[in-house]
């Protein structure tokens, strides 16, 4: 009794009372409520309800039908924006799928046709040989020439015209934004919740009001692909140009550089190393979005993956999947390449010898153009040598699914048995107003009392939008699925920085998963598991893994060596170093890898309505189908409000770690 | 000193912190007490520096005793919280952003201690980038910086990028970039604290002998007494944003005014400060062995003094100003006096 006794301090009973109360209220809200006869007990009064979602759609409504802003109306507004993201992205239509043709339907006359596949190979392999080498070029060549050969060519080459238009706008939007937040403070004031907001949202949620207003279609898609890439590059943008050393500010000034100068002859090309990985970001996110938009109307991969979940066609999901992955990769490596590329010597010679990349290409280009009206196969790669493997691919799966049918069921059901359903249970329980009552008692322990009451009206914000179940939802399907991918994250993290050749390939890895868009990972789970909340927590898992393994490995890297000395010095085993040093040391890092793994699993949360949960992310895609951006928006508001509690609750532990430890 | 005066500062204040500008409403004169208690850091305090037509002048002190706050205040790239600055003439404090801008593009020049140089330019164009900021034509500029490259001995490096360069030969850039616009003031911020000793002495060298070509009125930062004595015509010593003491090396040592400017110079080595001048005696002997400049420091004769069988001569506009003799150069040498 007294040994219990000592170890039950008062910050643990707190916990714990907390913990058991809820639990009891959980376990009996269903008695209670009949035992008051109190239906309020399990269900938020609907007089008090909110009716925020309804007033959302009048707005909308109003914005698109009515409002009027003198010389123009709200409706001419989005038609300029949409014709001006129009205009370069049929162009690049035309120049990569569909030719150019003057006049329309019957009457069209081809001008002149798209580019060749080969030339467009040549491209991509002489930007990659620009980037880095040899090497490099190779890789993004055989990615372009797997889309041909395996018949993904035209579907890809529409991602890639969304791409090509949307990375622009998003890179140089995020830039003009960023460096206008760096020169004038009242900007950056203003931009920071936007940023922070944005960062928490689901994307789902604003596909909605951006089908509202722009209407189902490519421009939509981009509009939508264009506001999700851009927060990045401001963040970037403003962090790049914070950290150009302030003796080469003092240089410009002593040499007299206007403002305008400063900007753009000192700031912006010191910080171009950091800027270009901004644009990395933006190109990745932008791929992310341009699938994911497919809903929306954007054709290409997404509209792909998509069309083959919605049948269930195996196959042809893997491939095009597998399609989508290659670019990934090309686009990232590519594009990172740039980042970390480093001026050259100018060459010297004539123009052709000065340029050889530029006149190949252009060689090749003008090459293909001519013999493809000649030979059909230098314009279109011949239909008789793709080779397609969505037969193999359903085989293969149909293979998996006789095989081991039993044993992936056997790990389903025991995990939705033992873990997910009990979870399940227990947050389903929790009657609202506990709820709110302890998550303002959670946040407010943790973090201060300000915020924790912040925190309930935020919970109470959500129940009264009518929300609670859902919200419980999304909360039970994070956790777990948080709590397995740190599990399975940190101590893969903790091997990668102990072993540094299986670092390499652990890490390596991670690196491959966080630039594959969040749809694909649908496509296995899809197949392997079907439908249901099992399905969704393990593409969530597989999704959110990345920065768990990241920040552990990290962590346990920047211990100082000093440290690690010393506890040898002292006689530590190799364990008792990693439990009693490196670990405590690494808890800042672990934590804010726990942050970055919630961000993450609350935003493929939101995609895994694909395939059936009954959460926020459900409500959000309902919305979506239906076209109610009220409803969108006040859902995708809710799962914010879950992000943006998690992320104080996260940080503030992690300061007092910090503190804790004098970092 | 009977150079015109070519920056004038007075009173000048540099106060960081919430209050700083009440601190000094009404001409108060805080001292370090009020200022600690009001939370305010007193970067620089009512510093009063005249700096003189083609003098070196080397501000001291340790880190954090605001010599580059004081220099920035000179050059206005800090705004100074109270005080008057003149600049040939001009009310520097008073001058609008455009005319500041003139003054920096055409008269001022200030080489850094990490070099701040632009890091996506050669050094060809690292040089020439001043020039481009006013505008100037590409062949102009690019002959001009040629010029100044070559005076600074990175002929043949003009392609170079700086991450290719060594710690020396990148500051040699700065120093080329500083001067590519013919300043008349020329700050430099400790320009060789980043480099290796061995550098150091070297760029040391090369700084004197550009000085002598060149004649600039210099404004130079260090915290390193050796290198203050072998560059300075005058010394000012800060500490905690106060200026301790103005006065030539050699004053500095013999006649330090503070027991802080004592302690700062207490290892120092004399016979390098010194000159002749200071330790001679009437010229009484019948015979000497030779001459010596009368500002020669003790260091530099001190071996020829020491061997020679009688006293020298001390010279100076070619006339004899007295003797000084192996005692008294001896006496230094080994600290006695
Ligand atoms: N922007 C600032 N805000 C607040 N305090 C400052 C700022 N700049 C300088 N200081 C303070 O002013 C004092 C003088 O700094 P300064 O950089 O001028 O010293 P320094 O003599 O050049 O030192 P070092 O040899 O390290 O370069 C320091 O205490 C410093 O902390
Ligand atoms: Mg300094």
């Amino acid at each position: 009794m007294l040994a219990l006794s000592r170890h039950i301090t008062r910050g643990r009973l707190f916990w714990l009372g907390l913990f058991a109360l809820t639990w009891a209220l959980s376990t009996y809200s269903f008695q209670l409520y009949k035992l008051l006869d109190a239906r309020w007990v399990i269900r938020f009064p609907s007089a008090l309800q909110l009716n925020l979602d309804t007033e959302i759609s009048n707005f909308l409504d109003w914005l698109v039908n009515e409002a009027h802003f003198g010389l123009f109306s709200f409706r001419d507004l989005t038609r300029a924006i949409a014709w001006m993201i129009e205009l370069p992205y049929q162009f690049l239509r035309n120049l990569l799928i569909e030719g150019f043709q003057t006049g329309i339907g019957d009457g069209a006359v081809q001008i002149a046709p798209s580019l060749s596949w080969i030339a467009v190979i040549a491209i991509a392999v002489a930007i990659g040989h620009y980037a880095r080498d040899w090497a490099l070029a190779l890789l993004v060549g055989v990615c372009f020439l797997y889309l041909a050969v395996f018949g993904q060519w035209d579907s890809a080459m529409i991602t890639l015209a969304s791409v090509l238009v949307a990375v622009p706008i998003g890179a140089v939007g995020g830039l003009a934004l960023g460096i206008l937040a760096y020169r004038m403070p009242w900007v950056e004031t203003l931009l920071r919740p936007i940023l922070d907001l944005m960062q928490t949202v689901p994307v789902f949620a604003y596909l909605v009001p951006i089908l509202i207003l722009f209407g189902f279609g490519p421009v939509a898609a981009l509009v939508a692909t264009v506001i999700y890439a851009m927060p990045p590059m401001i963040r970037v943008t403003i962090v790049a140009l914070k950290t150009v050393p302030e003796e080469l500010l003092e240089a410009g000034r002593m040499m007299g550089a206007t403002p305008r100068q400063m900007t753009w002859k000192v700031l912006v090309p010191a910080a171009t190393p950091t800027l270009m990985v901004g644009v990395n970001q933006v190109i990745m996110l932008t791929l992310n979005m341009v699938i994911i938009a497919s809903m929306i109307g954007a054709g290409g991969l997404g509209f792909d993956v998509l069309a083959s979940l919605r049948r269930l066609d195996i196959g042809a999901g893997i491939e095009a999947g597998l399609a989508i992955v290659v670019m990934a990769i090309a686009l990232d490596r590519a594009s990172q390449a740039f980042s970390e590329r480093r001026m050259s010597h100018p060459r010297t010679g004539s123009v052709v010898q000065r340029h050889p990349w530029t006149t190949t290409v252009l060689a090749i280009v003008v090459v293909t153009y001519l013999l493809g009206q000649i030979i059909p196969a230098i314009q279109n790669y011949p239909d008789a040598l793709k080779i397609s493997t969505g037969a193999f691919w359903s085989d293969a799966m149909a293979w998996i699914n006789v095989n081991f049918f039993d044993t992936l069921e056997t790990i389903k059901t025991v995990l939705l048995t033992t873990l997910l359903l009990p979870v399940k249970k227990f947050f389903a329980g929790i009657p609202w107003f506990w709820g709110i009552l302890a998550m303002g008692l959670i946040v407010g322990r943790v973090a201060g009392w300000k915020l924790g009451l912040a925190a309930a009206l935020m919970m109470l914000f959500i129940a009264a939008s009518g929300l609670w179940g859902e919200a419980m939802v999304t909360l039970y399907l994070c956790g777990v699925s948080v709590f397995i991918a740190i599990l399975i994250g940190t101590p893969l993290g903790i091997w990668a920085a102990q072993k540094p050749g299986a670092g390499r390939v652990i890490l390596g890895l991670m690196d491959t998963l966080q630039t594959l868009p969040s749809f694909v990972y649908l496509i296995p789970v899809v197949m392997l598991f079907r439908v249901g909340d099992f399905s969704a927590m393990i593409a969530v898992v597989l999704y959110a893994l990345a920065p768990a393994v990241r920040y552990a490995a990290h962590g346990i890297r920047e211990v100082p060596p000093q440290l690690l000395e010393a506890g040898r010095m002292a006689g530590c085993t190799p364990s008792q170093l990693l439990w009693r040093v490196k670990l405590p040391l690494a808890t800042p890092q672990l934590l804010l890898g726990l942050n970055q793994t919630i961000m993450l699993a609350l935003s493929m949360l939101v995609i895994t309505a694909l395939v059936g949960t009954r959460d926020l992310g459900q409500e959000v895609y309902i919305a979506l189908t239906k076209a109610n951006a009220g409803q969108g928006i006040v859902a995708g508001l809710s799962v914010a409000v879950i992000a943006i509690i998690a992320d104080r609750i996260v940080h503030a532990l992690a300061d007092k770690q910090k503190r804790r430890l004098g970092l | 000193m009977d150079k015109p005066v070519l920056l004038d500062c007075r009173h000048v204040w540099k106060l960081y912190g919430a209050n700083a500008e009440a601190m000094l409403a009404n001409g108060r004169i805080p001292d370090a007490a009020a200022l600690a208690e009001a939370n305010v850091i007193g970067a620089v305090r009512d510093a009063h520096v005249q700096i003189h037509q083609g003098e070196i002048f080397v501000i001291m002190g340790l880190s954090g005793s605001g010599k580059s706050t004081l220099v920035r205040c000179l050059s206005r790239l800090v705004e100074p919280t109270a005080g008057e600055i003149e600049f040939d003439g001009r009310d520097l404090l008073r001058a609008s952003e455009a005319e500041l801008i003139e003054i920096r593009r055409k008269k001022m020049g200030m080489v850094f201690q990490q070099f701040a140089l632009m890091p996506h330019l050669t050094v060809l164009e690292n040089v020439a980038f001043p020039l481009e900021i006013q505008g100037v034509d590409r062949a102009t500029r690019r002959e001009s910086a040629q010029k100044v490259i070559e005076l600074v001995g990175l002929h043949g490096r003009e392609a170079y990028y700086p991450r290719e360069l060594s710690g020396g030969q990148q500051q040699r850039v700065g120093i080329a970039r500083s001067l590519v616009v013919e300043p008349d003031l020329w700050f430099l911020d400790e320009p060789f604290s980043a480099l290796d000793p061995l550098i150091r002495r070297e760029m040391q060298d090369e700084f004197i002998r550009l000085q002598n070509m060149l004649r600039k009125t210099i404004v130079f930062i260090t915290h390193d007494f050796d290198e203050a004595i072998r560059l300075a015509d005058r010394i000012a010593v800060m500490k905690d944003g106060v200026i301790e003491q103005i006065a030539t090396p050699e004053d500095l040592v013999q006649n330090p005014a503070t027991d802080y400017v004592a302690d700062f110079t207490r290892h120092v080595a004399r016979a390098k400060v010194i000159r002749a001048q200071s330790r001679m005696e009437p010229a009484t002997a019948e015979r000497f062995a030779g001459e010596v400049a009368h500002d020669a420091t003790i260091e530099s004769i001190a071996d020829e003094v020491e061997r020679a069988d009688a006293p020298m001569k001390v010279m100076k506009d070619g006339k004899v100003i007295g003797q000084i003799t192996s005692r008294a150069v001896i006496d230094v040498l080994v600290g006695r006096g």
